[in-house]
């Protein structure tokens, strides 16, 4: 096992993968010269140089849209958004041509794609530059969504989204890059599809994804344990479309409880959407309300303070488990 | 021959009627209520680099050519009727009068080309390797269409044939068609691509996105807008501030913008034909703006009253790109063997028609396929 950052991980896979298959190519802006403006194409223009490492000009729908171009005719690009904040120009490109192309032609096309950025909150970055925007493409048949939490599944995700035969929307996180993790020295791949038992329980199910796996989910949960003796069961959704339902529902039915944890608002959230998967199907088995915590319902603030207080924290997933678990009253 | 008149310096004062009567005047925009645009640019229009030399073809191309338009012509009546019938539903837009720029682009294509049309393409898939037979099935939802009866009339595809859609966003398929032309550029592949849009497209981002991308990476792609005159019911000056359109892309993208008169379907072949040969070897891409009529609304529920009026399409027919065609080779087009062809073709639409009926809507479990490449157990 190796030590590496999340930065670090995506970068191998997308060298791994471009050395295996010369019809992948990276385009966004800065990817080149700048080495990418998280840095995660450190080091590719030196290695496959300019015709397959391209700087594109500041046009989110215009390379978004030739990226879909390209792969319904047999390329593989890997298209980087700076921020998916920024990929809100290009929505119709994702919607109406990635995630459509092959219906409406009756199964002409496949659209082998991967759409791949940071979002979420960086840290002070104000209201347009904080978004944490998945529920826009989970809502979409036709694409598939992912978010790693991990340097490790960031690695194994991205391999397999970049030999996926269907588009794939690939979130990062923007404070997650320079966070380290073991991944093995060899070839490895996670399917696309899979969610995680992170941690196993008994008393609780706690769902998540992306950064407040460790950001918020984790921390709460050795406090639960240690404080409160309350047992609990993390799954790292991993992918959000297609939802690996079953993972979810097999662990509610054997803790009886359910909190979701999501870095987005909760009107329409895929937070929203699971919770209701789960009490649908696991109805019988719910001893309580499923808990959300999600961010404030509130565009995102500057101010340091308010920044921390409208994100979800450890100790909001510590009230929502109590009162899960009845703790609260 | 039909000869490339250079527009007349005209001024707002200008005899309409006169205008109106010279047939080749393609700059003579005669907009809303029949009133003529003021030539505003009239000085700039005569270095309009319009009139190329008509490429000679041979009698069987040219019969070829003549026989696609009559045969986009009676399938588009044909989809009306059906239309009417409740045969056919949704939006359905129709082609007629503008089948020169179709058919004649198409010709000056190769086999490894590529096509990208908007939602009015019924008539770009005909001549594109779709067998009426498909394109009336589709035209139908049913599972004998070109698109298993899940596109409709504005999603004609044939992979194979290279003709990619039938788009129904306006603009929304320029970026899909631009990153073919990339593929071809990077495998280094003797392959254009052809994007049409409607006048209106051109003030979306996105084509201007494109064109800038098309340029800075020399990709081989040619841009042709089908300028109807009007977006919808928005006559073209109403909605572009340079209405001369082929006058906006080479100081911005330094792409050569080039005008020709979409109602004869030799020029569109011969302009087409030097830009395909021009992304091919060169590597450039290239704006041709052809202008060119529909004689219909601009979709199935429009009546096309309010924005314009009769004596204006009128005008218009009487450049009707075949009968043009006709004139110019009265040897080889008599009218025995029009007459013949004619009824040929509409045998051929008819059988399309009773294809189309007979064939079976969509298995119920089709619904759930094509989503993804592997669709088992979808959804969950």
């Amino acid at each position: 096992m190796a030590e590496v950052t999340y930065r670090d991980a995506l970068n191998q896979a997308l060298a791994e993968e471009m050395e295996r298959d010369d019809q992948i190519f990276l385009m966004g802006e800065e990817v080149a010269l700048y080495s990418g403006a998280y840095k995660v194409s450190q080091g590719l223009l030196q290695k496959f140089g300019e015709k397959r490492i391209i700087d594109a000009p500041i046009t989110e729908a215009g390379f978004v849209g030739l990226g879909v171009g390209a792969a319904h005719v047999g390329m593989k690009p890997v298209i980087e958004v700076m921020t998916f904040n920024f990929a809100i120009l290009a929505l119709d490109q994702i919607i109406n041509n990635a995630a459509k192309l092959r219906y409406m032609s009756g199964g002409q096309y496949t659209v082998p794609i991967v759409i791949r950025g940071p979002a979420g909150a960086g840290g002070s970055l104000g209201a347009q530059h904080s978004q944490s925007l998945e529920q826009q493409y989970v809502h979409i048949p036709g694409v598939k969504v992912v978010m790693p939490g991990t340097p490790h599944d960031a690695k194994g995700l991205l391999k397999s989204a970049i030999r996926d035969p269907d588009p794939v929307i690939f979130i990062e996180s923007e404070k997650l890059y320079n966070v380290k993790g073991e991944i093995p020295e060899e070839e490895y791949l996670l399917p696309i599809g899979k969610a995680e038992v992170k941690k196993a329980g008994e008393d609780v199910t706690i769902i998540t994804w992306s950064r407040m796996l460790t950001s918020a989910v984790l921390p709460a949960v050795e406090k639960l344990e240690a404080e409160e003796g309350i047992s609990c069961e993390v799954i790292d959704v991993m992918t959000l479309r297609p939802l690996d339902i079953e993972t979810l529902i097999n662990s509610v039915r054997k803790t009886n409880r359910c909190v979701v944890v999501e870095e987005s608002w909760p009107q329409s959230s895929v937070g929203s959407w699971i919770s209701h998967e789960v009490q649908k199907r696991a109805f019988d088995y719910l001893d309580a309300p499923i808990g959300h915590v999600h961010q404030e319902d509130v565009p995102m603030p500057y101010a340091f303070n308010l920044e921390e207080a409208t994100l979800p924290s450890p100790a909001k997933v510590v009230e929502a488990v109590k009162s899960a678990c009845y703790l609260n009253r | 021959m039909a000869s490339k008149t250079q527009s007349k310096k005209s001024s707002a004062g200008s005899d309409e009627k006169a205008r109106a009567s010279n047939s080749h005047d393609i700059k003579t925009h005669v907009t809303a209520h029949g009133k003529a645009r003021a030539a505003q640019h009239s000085s700039d229009d005569e270095k309009v680099p319009i009139g190329r030399p008509q490429v000679k073809l041979d009698d069987d191309k040219l019969v070829e050519i003549f026989r696609q338009m009559l045969l986009c012509r009676r399938f588009e009546e044909r989809t009306a009727q059906m239309y009417q019938m409740r045969k056919i539903q949704g939006f359905c837009h129709l082609y007629i009068g503008q089948e020169a720029v179709a058919v004649g682009s198409v010709a000056a294509l190769e086999e490894q080309d590529y096509i990208f049309q908007t939602y009015r393409d019924h008539a770009h898939a005909l001549i594109r390797g779709i067998s009426a037979r498909e394109v009336m099935a589709e035209l139908f939802g049913k599972k004998t269409g070109c698109s298993k009866g899940k596109g409709g009339s504005m999603h004609m595809y044939n992979a194979e044939t290279r003709m990619m859609g039938g788009n129904g966003i306006v603009g929304g398929h320029v970026p899909l068609a631009t990153g073919v032309a990339f593929k071809s550029a990077y495998n280094d592949l003797p392959e254009v691509t052809v994007c049409y849009m409607g006048e209106a497209a051109v003030n979306q981002g996105v084509f201007h996105e494109c064109l800038n991308m098309a340029s800075l990476w020399n990709l081989p792609i040619i841009y042709i807008v089908e300028n109807n005159l009007y977006g919808m019911g928005t006559a073209v000056h109403r909605a572009s501030a340079e209405d001369q359109l082929y006058k906006r892309t080479e100081g911005a993208y330094r792409i050569p913008g080039v005008r020709c008169d979409g109602m004869d379907v030799l020029e569109v072949y011969s302009e087409v034909k030097a830009a395909a040969d021009r992304a091919r070897h060169d590597r450039r891409p290239t704006f041709i703006e052809a202008i060119t009529y529909r004689y219909r609304g601009h979709s199935m529920s429009d009546p096309a009253t309010s924005y314009r009026n009769k004596e204006e399409v009128q005008q218009w027919q009487e450049r009707d790109p075949m009968a043009r065609l006709e004139a110019q080779y009265p040897k080889l087009f008599t009218k025995d063997m029009v007459k013949e062809m004619d009824e040929k073709i509409k045998e051929e639409v008819q059988d399309a028609i009773k294809f189309a009926d007979e064939s079976e809507f969509p298995d119920a479990e089709e619904l759930y396929t094509d989503v993804y490449v592997d669709c088992a157990g979808y959804p969950k």
